[in-house]
């Protein structure tokens, strides 16, 4: 438990996704097994574990301490896991037992042995392990990893890619005895449980200045490019799953785009919200998304008011038949078959674009027939289905981002490399207040500027700070002073969480803009007309 | 109601705004205003400050407020050792280690039988860079409450350390930049690496130097310590390499010579996850110049004195748990202590 606990402890204070990288493959390639197998199900979220209720750890606490000093240490600590590993002041022998003897003894336990269990757990382990204990058992483990990201540190711990994972990830379980075996080459073959496993996606690259000219526009094939989130459907026998573009089973939230149990194969696409083009109903936006983005579970209700669907992209797998290697034009009519016979209101094909050249594909691309459209795909004709991001089969051609000229507000130290600079900003629109026009914040941008541009930035920042809290710091702005930079966002939605009643997509700074005052930057009005209807 | 010897303890010493005062001597201990007569327990900013007519300290204590506020530091300094006793119109004083930072001091006042010993800052912890803490037994114990909550156990120092050694087999490139005080936690810090086995030059920022020369020349060997310092045109990033700089340092323009600096700080706050984020630290090592929870309530039981009257840091905590025990205790409300050392 003290391996897990101390990785977890690092974790939790490396902002950095270089440093959790190298503090996670450290930790897969040293711990000894069962229990890294347990540590990387904890971390990507794929552990089964029997759970215990915060209530019972605070009546466990007030059985050993004065409960107003146990208050006083919550307040001061303000969480309660941590609170208890610290205050906890534990009886008998000391130990180190290990997370997956740990793990394995809790989940035989009868109900009415979970409280002694926990009462003697909390009192063998030493303060960091009580602490990723108590977090474990009341399934707070809330530490800024991904499963992906634990997946990629895997693969980089063995020297292996990430997409050889990928493709064996779904077929193996906690605690992944197999699967360290096979990566450490301990055993020539992975035999996997079960075959709907998630296919590492073909990806686009943007296309760039003086891309077009080289290119024939007969060899390429356009859609649209929709703005939801790419999906995998995977479907094998009796098992199916969705996948999300970084190969996380969302297959729980979004029950309704599983029920179909004839087709067998794997269908690359566009997960969205609303209505398929063949039932003839609007395509919603990625606002209407998010309300079914990151949840484990869903409820009739919500599946009625934001019913999902999948425009299909591509066809992977057929009836058990690898099509990859089948050219994009084959596989397009194949999908078209394919998607003919699945459920007409839960899926449709998202629509090939025709186009005789580029020029006429640039006008289509800045003028979409539909709003939740941000772009345009294109990929050769002849071109097979390759994991990873190569260039030149597929490209991706967006819509121009939209610009506003802002006023930065506030400044915050950066992390790592930039730990010396101020380098994450706030920035603000004007509009009228009850006592004049005011600056009201819209979004935060820390990229898109170049060093020398972060270089003038912090020295704005420091030369003209106006208040300091904690690690953030309030600018000088005002009409006839200030800083004012140019930014470019993908889209807009409306927000209740900010002041200003609008949140940004992607927001980051295009151009620092010296010559304008923050009298010249553009008014909260300006946002509101961009915002869907 | 505790019964007392000869006279009551608020007439021996009692607080005012210039800090803790004591009447019929006429002296006051750490005050945070310029007085006519000091006595001082020792060298942190917030203890020791400049402009008293006459100081009266450890001559390590005095040492260090020589360095660090120049020869002028006040009007005449008087030097006492460990274990002397001083009469001042009356009042008996006597110093006795305090653990806390070297030639730190409790000091006892005593008259007419009573006794209160004002403990300063002090620790009961592992510290090979300051003279161990002594228990005086007395009558009224004034004790500090920095780390006045059960919160705050203070792990082994020798564990915190090797997590640094760890980190850097990690990330091999990285220069580990460790925050820490200039006076007492720099030096141990250092130690304690030394003692970890750790042998390569350890880089120091400048404002740390002269007083880590002064911890040598008192026999706390150090090793080989280096300035921090970029030679014009010269390529060196210090990658690797464990840097000792002052807190304040760690958020300054002065971090962007190193490689990919990794935040280390070494202080008893970093026991709460939280504020250590908050400080931005990816390495929080949790190494402190004063008592935890444990050491200043197991303190309070070895002395037994009939009052515990508790100063700066968290006094409510620890006046709850002295009241729970059975011991009177009240809160002295005395201004103007940051725990600086810290």
């Amino acid at each position: 438990m003290r391996r897990f606990a101390h990785l977890l402890d690092r974790l939790l204070v490396t902002p950095s996704r270089n440093g959790k990288l190298a503090l996670l493959s450290e930790y897969f390639r040293t711990a000894p097994d069962p229990d890294r197998g347990y540590g990387l199900a904890a971390l990507a979220g794929t552990l089964t574990l029997k759970s215990v209720k915060p209530a019972l750890i605070r009546e466990l606490v007030a059985e050993r301490m004065d409960p107003i000093l146990f208050q006083w240490s919550y307040d001061y600590v303000g969480d309660l896991a941590e609170t208890v590993s610290l205050v906890w002041k534990p009886e008998g022998e000391p130990g180190d037992p290990g997370l997956g003897e740990t793990i394995e003894a809790m989940n035989a336990l009868g109900r009415t042995e979970v409280r002694g269990f926990v009462r003697a757990m909390l009192d063998r382990l030493e303060t960091s392990p009580r602490f990723a204990f108590i977090k474990l058992v009341t399934g707070g483990l809330r530490i800024g990893v991904s499963g992906r990201l634990a997946r990629q540190a895997l693969a980089d711990a063995f020297g292996r890619g990430v997409d050889d994972l990928e493709a064996v990830w779904h077929g193996v379980s906690p605690p992944y005895g197999d699967l360290f075996a096979w990566l450490e080459g301990r055993t020539a073959e992975l035999t996997i449980e079960s075959p709907a496993v998630f296919r590492s996606p073909m990806l686009a690259t943007p296309v760039g200045e003086g891309d077009l000219e080289k290119l024939d526009p007969a060899d390429f094939a356009a859609e649209w490019k929709w703005d939801g989130i790419r999906i995998q459907l995977v479907k094998s026998g009796a098992t199916c799953r969705l996948y999300s573009r970084s190969g996380d089973d969302i297959s729980a939230a979004f029950p309704e785009v599983l029920a179909d149990d004839t087709f067998e194969g794997v269908i690359d696409g566009e997960l969205l919200i609303g209505g398929t083009a063949r039932s003839n109903a609007a395509t919603r936006t990625f606002s209407d998304l998010q309300q079914r983005l990151n949840r484990k579970t869903v409820t009739r209700k919500l599946i009625d008011e934001f019913p999902a669907f999948i425009r299909a992209y591509d066809l992977l797998d057929e009836g058990g038949v690898d099509r990859r290697d089948l050219p994009f034009g084959e596989r397009r009519q194949r999908l078209e078959d394919v998607v003919s016979r699945l459920p007409h209101d839960r899926f449709d094909l998202s629509p090939l674009v025709s186009f005789t050249g580029w020029d006429e594909l640039d006008r289509l691309r800045s003028t979409p027939p539909d709003p939740v459209i941000e772009g345009v795909m294109m990929k050769r004709w002849d071109s097979p289905y390759q994991a990873g991001r190569a260039k030149g089969p597929w490209f991706k051609w967006k819509r121009n981002p939209y610009n506003v000229d802002a006023v930065l507000l506030y400044a915050q130290r950066g992390h790592g490399k930039r730990s010396g600079y101020y380098s994450d900003f706030t920035f603000g629109l004007w509009r009228d207040g009850e006592a004049g026009p005011e600056l009201v914040p819209v979004g935060k941008a820390y990229f898109g500027f170049t060093d020398a541009e972060l270089e003038v930035l912090d020295r704005f920042v420091r030369e003209n700070t106006v208040e300091r809290f904690g690690p953030v710091r309030s600018v000088r702005a005002e009409p006839g002073f200030g800083f004012v930079v140019e930014l470019a966002f993908e889209g807009i939605q409306r927000s209740t969480r900010h002041r200003s009643g609008v949140a940004l997509r992607f927001p980051r700074i295009a151009r620092l803009r010296a010559d304008k005052l923050p009298a010249d930057a553009d008014r909260l009005a300006v946002l509101e007309a961009m915002l869907p209807p | 109601m505790p019964i007392f010897g000869g006279m009551k303890p608020e007439a021996l010493l009692h607080p005012t705004p210039a800090g803790l005062y004591c009447p019929p001597g006429d002296f006051y201990i750490d005050p945070v205003r310029p007085v006519a007569r000091a006595l001082i327990t020792h060298g942190h900013s917030d203890h020791a400050r400049p402009g008293h007519g006459k100081v009266m300290a450890t001559r390590r204590t005095l040492e260090i407020m020589k360095i660090r506020m120049g020869e002028g530091f006040c009007g005449a300094s008087e030097a006492i050792g460990f274990g002397e006793t001083r009469d001042i119109d009356g009042v008996n004083v006597t110093f006795h280690p305090a653990g806390h930072v070297l030639g730190s001091a409790q000091i006892a006042v005593e008259k007419d039988g009573l006794r209160i010993v004002v403990s300063g800052d002090y620790k009961r912890g592992l510290d090979a860079t300051a003279e161990p803490f002594e228990p005086v037994p007395c009558d009224v114990f004034i004790t500090e409450a920095t780390f006045g909550l059960p919160v705050f156990n203070h792990p082994d120092p020798r564990t915190e350390i090797g997590k640094v050694l760890e980190s850097l087999a990690v990330f091999p490139e990285r220069t580990h930049l460790i925050g820490a005080y200039s006076l007492g936690k720099a030096q141990r810090v250092i130690r304690l690496l030394r003692d970890a086995g750790y042998g390569p030059p350890i880089y120091l920022h400048g404002s740390m130097e002269r007083l880590c020369a002064w911890y040598e020349a008192e026999g706390v060997a150090l090793g080989d310590l280096r300035p921090a310092t970029v030679e014009k045109g010269a390529a060196v990033d210090f990658r690797g390499a464990i840097v000792i700089a002052p807190p304040s340092a760690l958020q300054d323009r002065w971090t962007r010579r190193f490689n990919d600096p990794l935040p280390a700080y070494a202080s008893g706050w970093m026991t709460v996850r939280n504020r250590a984020r908050q400080m931005g630290a990816e390495l929080p090592l949790v190494i402190s110049d004063h008592c935890d929870w444990g050491e200043l309530t197991g303190t309070i039981r070895e002395l037994q004195p009939q009052e515990v009257w508790v100063t700066h840091g968290r006094e409510e905590a620890l006046v709850r748990w002295c009241s729970l025990a059975g011991i009177a205790a009240k809160p002295l409300h005395l201004v103007g202590y940051e725990e600086e050392g810290e």
